[in-house]
């Protein structure tokens, strides 16, 4: 249990609850009753149907042949792409509609950046026939129009998040104030692994149906559960930790979390959490988090919106500074040429988050009777409009 | 007896007046902060401005982005604090989020505070039990009162350990909500306030969060020990700026 919470939320020194007494009440109900809802038979048995029968699960383990090929080691992609709604974050909001639906709650709220986590969120709610706010940055909801008519065609109001940079920190800022305002009849799905505790444990455990997919499969592949590596993106860290959740206390599985670097580390148009972010207060937990000498939460930048999140959930925080994690940052260019690659050698059009994930065999050596996971978090359809001005295609 | 307990002693409802400094101007800290005294104003509460203040409502967010914009910040603010003590003998407060005075160092913070007569700290978003278990002989060293806050949703329980915690005065958030002007308080609000007044808690109560005016603040401090108000004052700020503290001041009481 080195690298998961502790019952107080803590990932060594980072997590916590670092919330206003408004929001004690909410995140506490929850605290008390979420590991026992998850571990009660019928719930069990409802999300695992789900999973399997809505979400598509379980996705294949893919032996990349072609890719494998050129970088000489032996390359699985974990197809997270190929769940309903285009990525894996729709394991986490079945699990918590459901979750909602135990506590009596009615009425759900999210925050959104790109708007992926939206649509899996009003996909939910469809599904549950239970009202829907998402939160959205203005500056996003511009960006990403696609995403918002997805949502309202689902049933969702979205909501323009209109103080701060207008962009997804901020569209959490207005759910908190929403959940605030509403602490009775609301349930908040957060969308990553970041949050007050027990959001980053909750959220972890939800997307870890991930890495208990991959030990079977690999198991069924290679005569082994361990692979040498697991090879995931990292923003907030949802996909991620889903990925890492089983290897995280076998020493013998290598992780490797791959950040946004922007236009460069040093650059000022960055992501890249763990190079550049300093311990502090972002959302209700203590984590590594970009900020100015004066403590004020920065903007980040990547040309992945699901990547620029200026904390990191507390649990990849501990993988960093414990040094169990390897963090490679990518940076724009690197990312993008890695998505045509793929997508021309393994015809998969990646998400330009999961780009970032192959971006790393290009400098990254692996032996060749290495086994490296890569989960492939999502697909590209959602950026097609950025590979498209990108490579002027 | 540091100022805010001796405050409390008075034979007084209490009106606080939140702002946030920097705003509306970069200089208007201490003119703000005198011109309150002038007109009777009986406690301070100084805030901190924050990017992501998540607690707040609308009025106060914008004038924490427009206060960073001018150039606030944590050393600012104390250097344009530091002989505030030569003309002002009110109780002062810092109201503020966590991460800016983590990252300026507690200690370091509270040290500040002490030197400059600041009488204490209300930061929402520091947990009860991380004060108690890392922060708490800091403020003491410093002679910080720690403010807390209740909700009506703080379980009975837990408003005696907070009490137990505290030792100024327990804030009272009026309702669930961020913060913001509210026109009255319906009967819910109105039981809430009785509810706690009966509890006999060793801590006076002070009710903040949508009280606009003198009926709001009638209500709030019929079965409390005074009541604070934000963003009405802000409001007014940003309509009249320093020159209207005056008449604000006659509206409430």
């Amino acid at each position: 249990m080195k690298y998961q919470a502790n019952e107080s939320g803590y990932y060594g020194e980072f997590g916590g609850a670092f919330i206003p007494e408004m929001l004690y009440p909410n995140t506490e109900e929850l605290r008390l009753n979420y590991l026992r809802i998850m571990e009660e038979p019928s719930f069990k048995k409802e999300f695992d149907q789900l999973l399997k029968d809505y979400v598509g699960r379980p996705t294949p383990l893919y032996y990349a042949n072609r890719l494998s090929e050129k970088y000489n080691t032996k390359i699985y992609l974990k197809r997270e792409d190929l769940c309903h709604t285009g990525a894996h974050k729709v394991n986490n909001t079945i699990g918590q509609i459901l979750m909602a639906k135990k506590l009596g709650k009615n009425r759900i709220i999210a925050e959104t950046g790109a708007g992926q986590h939206g649509v899996a969120t009003a996909t939910v709610c469809a599904l549950m026939g239970i009202p829907c706010v998402v939160y959205m940055g203005e500056i996003d909801i511009q960006r990403q129009a696609p995403n918002v008519a997805r949502m309202k065609m689902l049933g969702a109001e979205v909501r323009p998040a209109l103080s701060g940079s207008r962009t997804l920190k901020d569209a959490t800022n207005e759910a908190i104030r929403d959940w605030i305002n509403n602490p009775v009849d609301t349930h908040y799905i957060i969308g990553s692994v970041v949050g007050p505790h027990p959001y980053p444990d909750m959220v972890a455990k939800f997307q870890s149906v991930i890495s208990a997919e991959i030990k079977t499969q690999l198991l069924e592949k290679e005569g082994t559960e361990n692979p040498d590596y697991v090879v995931a993106c990292v923003g907030g860290g949802s996909n991620a930790a889903g990925a890492y959740y089983h290897y995280l206390e076998d020493p013998e599985v290598g992780i490797i979390a791959v950040e946004a670097a922007g236009r460069g580390i040093d650059s000022g148009e960055s992501a890249a959490t763990s190079a550049l972010g300093k311990v502090g207060i972002i959302h209700g937990s203590k984590t590594l988090l970009m900020q100015t000498s004066d403590g004020q939460i920065t903007e980040p930048y990547s040309i992945s919106a699901g990547l620029d999140y200026p904390g990191v959930g507390p649990m990849h925080a501990h993988l960093y500074r414990s040094g169990r994690g390897e963090f490679i940052s990518i940076t724009d260019d690197e990312a993008m040429q890695a998505g045509l690659l793929v997508s021309k050698l393994e015809g998969i059009i990646p998400a330009i988050e999961s780009s970032h994930a192959f971006a790393i065999f290009k400098n990254r050596k692996f032996k060749p009777e290495d086994i490296v996971v890569v989960n492939l978090s999502g697909r590209g359809d959602k950026d097609l409009q950025t590979y498209i001005d990108y490579f002027e295609l | 007896m540091n100022r805010i307990n001796q405050k409390l002693k008075e034979d007084k409802k209490l009106l606080s007046i939140y702002f946030t400094a920097g705003y509306p101007s970069l200089g208007d800290t201490v003119p703000i902060i005198e011109n309150l005294e002038k007109h009777g104003v009986d406690l301070i509460e100084i805030g901190l401005p924050f990017s992501d203040p998540l607690a707040d409502g609308p009025t106060i967010q914008e004038s924490s982005t427009k206060a960073l914009k001018n150039g606030m910040g944590t050393a600012l603010l104390f250097e344009q604090l530091k002989d505030i003590r030569k003309t002002v003998s009110i109780p002062l407060i810092i109201m503020g989020y966590f991460n800016p005075i983590f990252q300026y160092g507690v200690e370091e913070f509270c040290k500040q505070c002490n030197s400059i007569g600041i009488d204490g700290l209300i930061l929402p978003d520091l947990p009860l039990d991380v004060y108690e278990a890392e922060y708490r002989s800091i403020f003491e060293k410093y002679g910080l009162v720690n403010i807390f806050l209740i909700t009506p949703q703080t379980s009975e329980i837990r408003i005696r350990q907070i009490d137990e915690a505290s030792n100024g005065f327990i804030y009272m958030v009026s309702s669930a909500s961020t913060t913001g002007a509210q026109e009255g308080f319906g009967k819910e609000q109105q039981a809430y306030f009785e509810r706690i007044a009966a509890m006999g808690l060793k801590n006076p109560q002070i009710v903040g969060f949508g009280i606009s005016n003198a009926t709001t603040f009638q209500q709030a401090t019929a079965n409390a020990k005074g009541a604070i108000i934000g963003s009405a004052f802000i409001k007014d700020l940003t309509a009249n700026g320093p020159a209207g503290i005056g008449n604000f001041v006659k509206r409430i009481r």
